[in-house]
């Protein structure tokens, strides 16, 4: 006997003991596959026959088969089985996880069972167990169909048994090796006419076929695909059903059932349903059918319904197509339920104003990997939300007919020539105004905790999956929720930037030939030196104007973008908002003037950058830190070095500790004039200077296939154009492996240091580099040496403070900025995809945790 | 990092034998966090000045594993104030190197040390966390005269103000165990600081140098608060052993008493009245499962779990410094199971969507908006009455009108640094009523506080119950 077992079963395996149910699991099924009572026994008691140990042997047991069937894998279960009370909670499992329950029925004489338990030493039971348990499977045989198992199998002797071979079969609904590519249509609802016009749009043709008809093929071997709702409503649902049915056969179209599909079939079946919602117009297309044609035609229609399968998983699982959608859990299952839920969707129970049933929004809850197309529900607009989008555009009632192009992602729409059949409910809102907001940001408005905390696991096109831990997500959670801004706005945060090596130089402790060789030591020829500039690190939103906004981030009433800080901060306060408003509006000039909104395509900017100066955002650090303790030294030092004097004066060995406080005192003063440097009151937007330095993204996209050196000449047209706020970043090319270029870069740096600059940050030539030991820094700092004393103290460069200072371990930051910047980088490219916010916000949230000091969220 | 010692009493030389230190040398002691230096500037018959110099390694301060740890300042940082000022380092040198001295010994010239003698001393640079007015209470009753000078910030940024760094005077005939003991303790009582853990053995330390003089102190709650950092229960017990030294003075007692009881009384009013108020409303509804979202450090859990006719309390906050706090609060590891599953503490935030928060009968936000930026608050008002929807939300938020009768509090300001907005009636009004028409809710409006007859209450509440 051949028994079939296509892929998403649970097979209960039914037989008394010694009847050979391992024997036979072993032989035909993985040992993973397999469960057996006997096993779970043994997890949890030691003693694979400690009866007293059932009930939680089947709790193991059942709790294993439920994560399997979870994660779509078959379930063996070997166990004797053979009452139906055992059985019962087998077929729930299955019910459960929306897989196949089939029995395969051991019926081997009792004697055969009883002799194979003599023969073992672990058994001890006499033969009236083995005669119960028999009787009770043959008494079982009549109820396993009833008791819900939809596949019986009996094999009924030891030869049946030896000869029994399981073919293991894909479900119906698996056309994984299908690649198309598709076109999917949705609703047609015998709108002949619009389904013909939007074939040819798409590039069908009508080929000749033997006996003169026609059947509708794409030249390139696209496949067409009918989400159902073939027949009812519309003016000439046999020429659809015909259409849909030819290209079927043909092999140049899939079609899924409709709910009106299956009532018709329904109907056809003799079966007493209501002749309501457009069943009336095919009945009476059928009824004008010759009568001699006509039951030749229904039997037709009944079996091409009838061998519809309820929904497909096509494209290696990337693409699902149902009539009312499919939630992940469900897809690529067979069950009652998954059929209803393709036909029907689901609903609350409720009905609406307009008496129909009120809809579970599901795919706003879809969080899968898969994309859904489908129809069932008429909406005025074709929209995207979640990876799910909806394409039924109410053709029959005045709409349009939309197929969507996969995998292009493109709408192709044929608009209805008439309206045909009033809608119970207007689908077009009244006054036809698009609403403001599309059902992806209206969506996006709300963002859902369990998209962010917990540990999280993020894949990243750069680099791996990068992980965040649970303690670091709780810590950015205080931080994004309270202080952040608008998770609309945050499609990027900046990476980490770690320092070069340290230098053995003297009186140094970070110098250019350490960042050069950094890059040169990992295969990187060439490098782009940027000047630092001391500020804040700043990103720019910037949009074209509010409508931009609104169309493509979809947040109204907040300007025309943001800028906001490493922490996701807004740079200027609620109260600010204004001061926000000009220097928004002063880039959106500039982008304007320099021609860059048309060059690039786009209605949008992000612009990584750095704001000057420090003090305007570091006021309170500055008071609290920087100038405190230039204020402490200054009161200080001076008095010691007067004490010291007088002493060194009038005794002995006061001279050395003099020489030291007066170095000290010296260095404090230092340290005073290297913070200054990067103060300035800001009373007005004309106070501040901005740096962009990298064009992070615009519609166009994600512009890290661009080097440095078109970032920076692209920027520096953009800042000459209002050179009162935006400041061109100097920059220089230094090859590394070339001593004359290294050494130019060198005495660069030394002349910016020298000025009082903060330093230099050294960059691979382009954007995205790859060395030996794969992905590289996108940047390093290389900082001169009297600002250092803002970052090590005043007195970091007195001999003995230096030499400790150069152990310094930068592995640890250097792999947070890879992490960092794949996940930013990630955020970007999600977004340019239009991919859901919590896509976006994933990766920005992860930068922000990766930032923050864990806490621990376990309470 | 400097102490500059003084006296005019002849011979002054005496201070060397007094200091146990020889006043023709420079010398240097090691210890645990630097160095320090003792040196003579002067030392005549007339006039003898001793110099303290503390020598502290500021790289080591970051780099030695195990090191110090402040709490007001983060000692992980290398720019940092220590090595400049006169904090609990200078404590520490102080008794490691005129460790006799402060013991008021003196070989062969006890009777010197056993003297009140005239002395100066000079401190810098001084962190007086409570300005100029505190470092006057603390050392004038001890019968100095103080002068001091404050450092501004930066010179070149006049407009970032004055810095709180003093270069400190003070002048006194004293003995000099006693000006080292005042010095002891009352440095790092300025500062409001330590770099090491204050345990048990900091009250025995307070209570030993403070002997003779802290006990009449006028401020001497403040010393011991400061000096235990603010640790409480340590506070208690350095006071109550100091009162019992004390001859008891049972009407003082009453008095501070009664004065602590204003003090409370102020805070605790308005508070108290609030979640009075929010929790009738609660039971008004008949709630039986409640969420108190923003719950912070958990008052009103406290008073919800009490309630036994409500059968399930949530917590929510943003920040899990808050919810540990709470949890300690509630004692939730020692309560019993069946006490224990009616409560848990979420850690959540109010702009997200939240499945946990579904089904329940009603919602506490109390105080807890104000600190939303206004874009936010249409995140928070969906989260709350379209996904979490319970059938009552009680609400409350400043009523930034009755600020007017605020005495300390300058107008335009708000009640916390942290509020984004503060609403008047009116406005809150308008906000509450547009939230109920959007997301199916009726609403009514109830002060909180004494009423004034034009500003209204203190605090406004607003009661939604779904339609």
């Amino acid at each position: 006997m051949t028994i079939g077992i296509p892929e998403l079963f649970l097979v209960v395996l039914i037989g008394p003991s010694g009847s050979g149910k391992s024997t036979f699991a072993r032989k035909h099924f993985k040992p993973t596959e397999v469960l057996s009572s006997d096993f779970c026994r043994g997890l949890v008691s030691d003693n694979e026959n400690d009866q007293t140990a059932t009930n939680d042997a089947f709790a193991v047991l059942h709790f294993v088969a439920g994560k399997r069937l979870a994660s779509g894998r078959l379930v063996v279960i070997d166990a004797t089985n053979v009452q139906s009370e055992s059985r019962k909670p087998l077929v729930q499992l299955a019910r459960d996880y929306h897989a196949i329950p089939v029995a395969v029925v051991l019926n081997i004489p009792e004697k055969v069972c009883y002799e194979r338990n003599a023969g073992r030493t672990d058994r001890s039971f006499g033969p009236h167990v083995i005669r119960q348990q028999a009787r009770q499977m043959h008494r079982s045989l009549k109820t396993l169909r009833r008791e819900g198992f939809r596949h019986v199998f009996v094999l009924d002797s030891i030869e049946d048994m030896d000869a029994a071979v399981i073919e293991r079969k894909p479900l119906w609904n698996n056309r994984k090796e299908d690649h198309g590519p598709f076109d999917v249509i949705g609703d047609v609802h015998g709108c002949y006419e619009e389904l013909e016009k939007l074939l040819a749009q798409l590039g069908y043709e009508k080929q000749p076929v033997d006996g003169g008809a026609t059947v509708w093929r794409h030249p390139a071997g696209r496949k067409a695909v009918f989400l159902g709702d073939i027949f009812d409503r519309g003016p000439r649902v046999l020429d659809t059903y015909r259409l849909v049915r030819d290209m079927v056969a043909a092999g140049s179209a899939l079609c899924v059932p409709g709910n009106h599909d299956v009532k018709l079939l329904r109907k056809l079946g003799g079966k007493n349903v209501q002749i309501t919602h457009g069943l009336e117009r095919t009945l009476a297309e059928v009824e004008a059918v010759p009568e001699v044609e006509r039951a030749t035609l229904q039997e037709g229609m009944r079996t091409f319904i009838d061998g519809l399968i309820s929904h497909y998983v096509l494209d290696d699982g990337k693409l699902v197509v149902a009539h009312a959608g499919m939630r992940e859990e469900l897809q690529g299952r067979g069950s009652a339920k998954v059929r209803e839920f393709a036909l029907y969707g689901e609903t609350t129970g409720e009905t609406d104003e307009f008496g129909l049933p009120v809809r579970c929004d599901w795919a706003a809850e879809y969080r899968g990997k898969a994309m859904v197309i489908y129809g069932h529900t008429p909406t005025p607009e074709a929209e995207w939300v979640n990876r799910t989008i909806n394409i039924d555009t109410g053709c029959v009632f005045g709409g349009k007919l939309t197929a969507l192009r996969y995998p292009e992602r493109e709408l192709v729409s044929v608009p209805a020539a008439h309206t045909y059949c009033e809608p119970a409910k207007p689908f077009i809102p009244e006054g036809g105004q698009a609403p403001a907001l599309s059902a992806q940001q209206a969506l996006d408005d709300v963002l859902d905790i369990e998209d962010v905390i917990g540990k999280r696991i993020i894949p990243t096109r750069l680099h791996h999956t990068v992980t965040i831990r649970e303690e670091n997500a709780a810590a950015a959670l205080e931080v994004m929720s309270r202080f952040a801004a608008n998770p609309k706005w945050l499609i990027y945060l900046p990476p980490t930037m770690s320092p070069c090596e340290t230098t053995g130089l003297p009186g140094l402790l970070e110098h250019p030939a350490e960042a050069f060789a950094h890059f040169r030591n990992q295969g990187i020829p060439r490098t782009v030196c940027e000047q630092k500039h001391m500020g804040s690190r700043a990103v720019v939103v910037v949009c074209r104007n509010e409508d931009a906004a609104r169309k493509r981030f979809g947040v109204a009433g907040e300007g025309i973008g943001a800028c906001y800080t490493r922490t996701g901060r807004h740079f200027f306060p609620e109260k600010g908002h204004a001061v926000q408003g000009e220097f928004l509006g002063r880039i959106q000039k500039a982008l304007t003037a320099s021609g860059l909104w048309e060059e690039f395509k786009t209605d949008w900017f992000c612009l990584d950058c750095e704001l000057m100066p420090w003090s305007a955002k570091a006021q309170a650090l500055l008071e609290q830190q920087y100038a405190a303790v230039g204020a402490a030294a200054r009161a200080a030092l001076p008095e010691v070095v007067a004490a010291l004097e007088q002493a060194a004066a009038r005794s002995e060995g006061g001279a050395g500790l003099l020489e030291s406080f007066r170095k000290r005192a010296e260095m404090a003063a230092q340290y005073v004039r290297a913070y200054q440097e990067y103060c300035w009151p800001v009373k007005s937007v004309t106070d501040l200077k901005l740096a962009p330095f990298h064009i992070m993204a615009s519609d166009s996209g994600v512009h890290i296939d661009r080097d440095h050196v078109w970032h920076m000449e692209t920027l520096a047209r953009l800042c000459h154009t209002d050179e009162e706020l935006l400041l061109a970043t100097p920059y220089k090319v230094v090859d590394v492996t070339d001593e004359a270029s290294q050494a130019e870069g060198i005495r660069w740096w030394e002349e910016l240091t020298g000025r009082g600059g903060e330093g230099m940050v050294v960059k691979p030539f382009d954007f995205v580099a790859r060395g030996t030991k794969g992905l590289v820094q996108p940047a390093v700092k290389c900082r001169g040496k009297e600002y250092l004393r803002i970052i090590y103290g005043p007195e970091y460069d007195a001999t003995e403070n230096l030499e400790r200072l150069r152990s310094r371990g930068l592995s640890g930051k250097r792999s947070l900025a890879l992490r960092e910047f794949a996940l930013g980088i990630e955020a970007l490219e999600r977004f340019v995809r239009h991919e859901p916010l919590r896509r976006v916000h994933e990766c920005v949230f992860g930068v922000l945790a990766l930032e923050s000091e864990p806490v621990d969220p376990r309470l | 990092m400097l102490l500059i010692i003084t006296t005019t009493r002849r011979p002054a030389t005496n201070l060397g034998w007094l200091l146990h230190k020889h006043p023709g040398k420079c010398q240097s002691f090691e210890l645990p966090f630097g160095k320090a230096h003792v040196c003579y500037p002067e030392a005549t018959e007339e006039r003898c000045t001793a110099a303290l110099i503390l020598d502290i390694d500021p790289v080591g301060l970051v780099r030695i594993q195990g090191g110090p740890s402040g709490q007001n300042w983060s000692l992980e940082q290398y720019v940092n104030d220590r090595p400049y000022v006169a904090s609990s380092f200078l404590s520490v040198a102080i008794s490691r190197v005129f460790g006799t001295a402060i013991s008021g010994i003196c070989k062969g010239k006890q009777e010197v040390a056993d003297a009140a003698l005239p002395l100066q001393v000079k401190l810098a640079a001084v962190p007086c966390r409570g300005g100029e007015a505190f470092l006057r209470a603390l050392f004038e009753p001890l019968g100095y005269t103080v002068a001091a000078h404050r450092h501004t910030l930066d010179e070149k940024f006049p407009e970032w103000g004055e810095s709180s760094y003093y270069t400190v005077e003070l002048a006194g005939t004293v003995r000099l165990s006693d000006l080292l003991s005042h010095l002891y303790v009352l440095i790092p009582v300025l500062d409001d600081d330590k770099h090491y853990w204050v345990g048990e053995a900091e009250v025995e330390k307070l209570l030993r140098h403070g002997e003779g003089w802290l006990a009449d102190h006028p401020a001497k709650e403040q010393i011991a608060r400061r000096y235990l950092m603010h640790r409480h229960n340590l506070t208690r017990e350095a006071l109550a052993r100091l009162a019992d030294e004390d001859a008891p003075d049972p009407e003082a007692e009453v008095r501070s008493r009664a004065r602590e009881e204003e003090e409370v009384e102020k805070t605790l009013n308005l508070n108290e009245q609030r979640l009075g108020a929010v929790l009738a409303a609660l039971r008004a509804s008949g709630a039986r499962r409640v969420l108190d979202l923003g719950c912070g450090e958990g008052k009103l859990l406290q008073s919800l779990v009490k309630d036994k006719s409500i059968t399930e309390v949530v917590g929510l906050d943003a920040s899990v410094r808050a919810l540990e706090i709470a949890q300690r609060r509630l004692k939730l590891d020692r309560l019993a199971p069946a006490v224990r599953e009616r409560l848990k503490l979420l850690h959540g935030a109010l702009t997200y969507r939240d499945k946990r928060l579904a089904g329940f009968d009603a919602a506490a936000v109390v105080e807890v908006i104000e600190h939303l930026d206004p874009p936010r608050l249409a995140a928070f008002e969906r989260m709350l009455f379209e996904f979490a929807k319970p059938a009552t939300v009680v609400l409350t938020t400043p009523n930034i009108e009755y600020n007017a009768k605020f005495e300390n509090m300058p107008a335009g300001k708000l009640r916390h640094k942290d509020h984004r907005f503060e609403w008047t009636r009116a406005e809150f009004r308008a906000w509450a009523e547009g939230v109920a028409g959007r997301f199916g809710y009726s609403v009514r409006f109830l002060p909180v506080g004494t009423e004034d007859p034009t500003l209204g209450a203190p605090t406004q509440m607003a009661v939604f119950s779904r339609s």
